[in-house]
């Protein structure tokens, strides 16, 4: 995906900068998305690190039993197949989300990721678990969308909690479409 | 509100809390384990470095290239065509995107149009219902070096489109 998405970004980037005279502009932030890049990965190793010593010690106490007990019903419709270990790394993953904890999900995520590789049997290609993992990734489940109700508040809303209900009906909407899109993508690439 | 910004502030401390009280009350060898699942984060992380170097110069290069903006130019009179706003539209090309692009242009959007004003809110929710789809899978494929996406890009922006068409008509009903 990203092999043909990649080169196209930059080809119509550049060229366009270059007939319309913004090629300084480019120029500018080449260097300052390097230097944004590894500001990020700083972030995200100390949080990865974090976060993954966090969930090996929840894996040793009844906590996970508890919650894939409440959770199984339906991480059993979305997953088929999975082992102990990415159970206890994707349950965990979708209740950061459901919490807003992003800068915890994603280390959750990318954890049950490496989790979900060891069962794949192409190893370079996507299994159906990690579609739906991914799915569920890019649908955002938070409850409360605080970020943008943190922003609203900043900006002097009278009421910056009021978009919480559209946003669960749009986001509800989206992850059923993205499930269900999914669901078909995975009988339609199955060999 | 305010109970809102409590919740947000306490969450994380809190699921920490539990973990760390549960392990040590069920006498888990705590900062043993903590480490050995900490030292695999390392390694997860910096597996995703190369990634996040390749994306983030393509982005910046199409947010400062203009060509966002003409794109945009191009493609609102058809989407005004189906009353969908023109203000918006630079929003839903980038929220796929970036994360930090688009939350500078729904800041931007909000401040122009005014925080309560329809197309204030309408943005606001677009931002809460959606997330940041390339960017998720490019890190989650990356960091298990998958070759092979399968589809998983529209599967996802299907879910991004109908996050977007849902909450302009939802914000039609209810504002």
């Amino acid at each position: 995906m990203l092999n043909i998405l990649w080169p196209i970004f930059i080809i119509i980037s550049i060229i366009y900068a270059i007939f319309s005279g913004n090629i300084e502009n480019i120029n500018k932030s080449i260097f300052e998305s390097t230097e944004s890049a590894v500001n990020l990965t700083l972030t995200l190793l100390g949080t990865t690190c974090l976060w993954s010593g966090i969930m090996e010690v929840a894996s040793k106490t009844q906590i996970i039993e508890y919650l894939s007990k409440v959770l199984k019903p339906i991480i059993k419709r979305l997953f088929s197949g999975l082992n102990e270990k990415s159970s206890e790394n994707i349950i965990m993953n979708v209740i950061a989300n459901i919490l807003g904890l992003g800068n915890a999900a994603t280390p959750l995520g990318l954890k049950a990721m490496n989790e979900l590789q060891k069962q794949n049997g192409n190893k370079e290609e996507l299994s159906d678990n990690m579609m739906m993992l991914i799915v569920l990734n890019t649908a955002s489940l938070q409850i409360i969308p605080t970020t943008i109700i943190a922003l609203r508040s900043s900006l002097g809303s009278e009421n910056p909690t009021k978009i919480i209900f559209p946003v669960w009906i749009s986001t509800i909407c989206a992850a059923i479409v993205g499930i269900i899109f999914t669901k078909i993508t995975i009988k339609a690439t199955r060999k | 509100m305010e109970i809102i910004n409590y919740i947000s502030i306490i969450a994380m401390p809190l699921v920490i809390l539990i973990i760390v009280f549960k392990a040590f009350e069920e006498k888990v060898n705590v900062f043993d384990v903590f480490l050995k699942g900490a030292t695999e984060g390392i390694e997860i992380s910096l597996k995703i470095f190369p990634t996040l170097i390749g994306l983030f110069v393509a982005i910046g290069m199409l947010r400062n290239s203009g060509i966002l903006d003409f794109i945009t130019k191009v493609i609102s009179p058809v989407l005004s065509y189906m009353r969908f706003p023109s203000e918006i539209v630079p929003l839903a090309l980038l929220r796929p995107i970036s994360g930090s692009a688009s939350m500078a242009i729904a800041t931007d959007i909000i401040t122009r149009n005014g925080v309560d004003s329809f197309i204030g809110i309408l943005a606001s929710v677009i931002m809460g219902a959606t997330e940041t789809t390339l960017y998720t899978i490019a890190v989650y494929t990356s960091c298990v070096k998958i070759k092979n996406t399968r589809g998983i890009l529209i599967a996802s922006l299907a879910a991004d489109i109908t996050g977007i068409i849902v909450s302009l008509l939802i914000c039609r009903v209810i504002f």
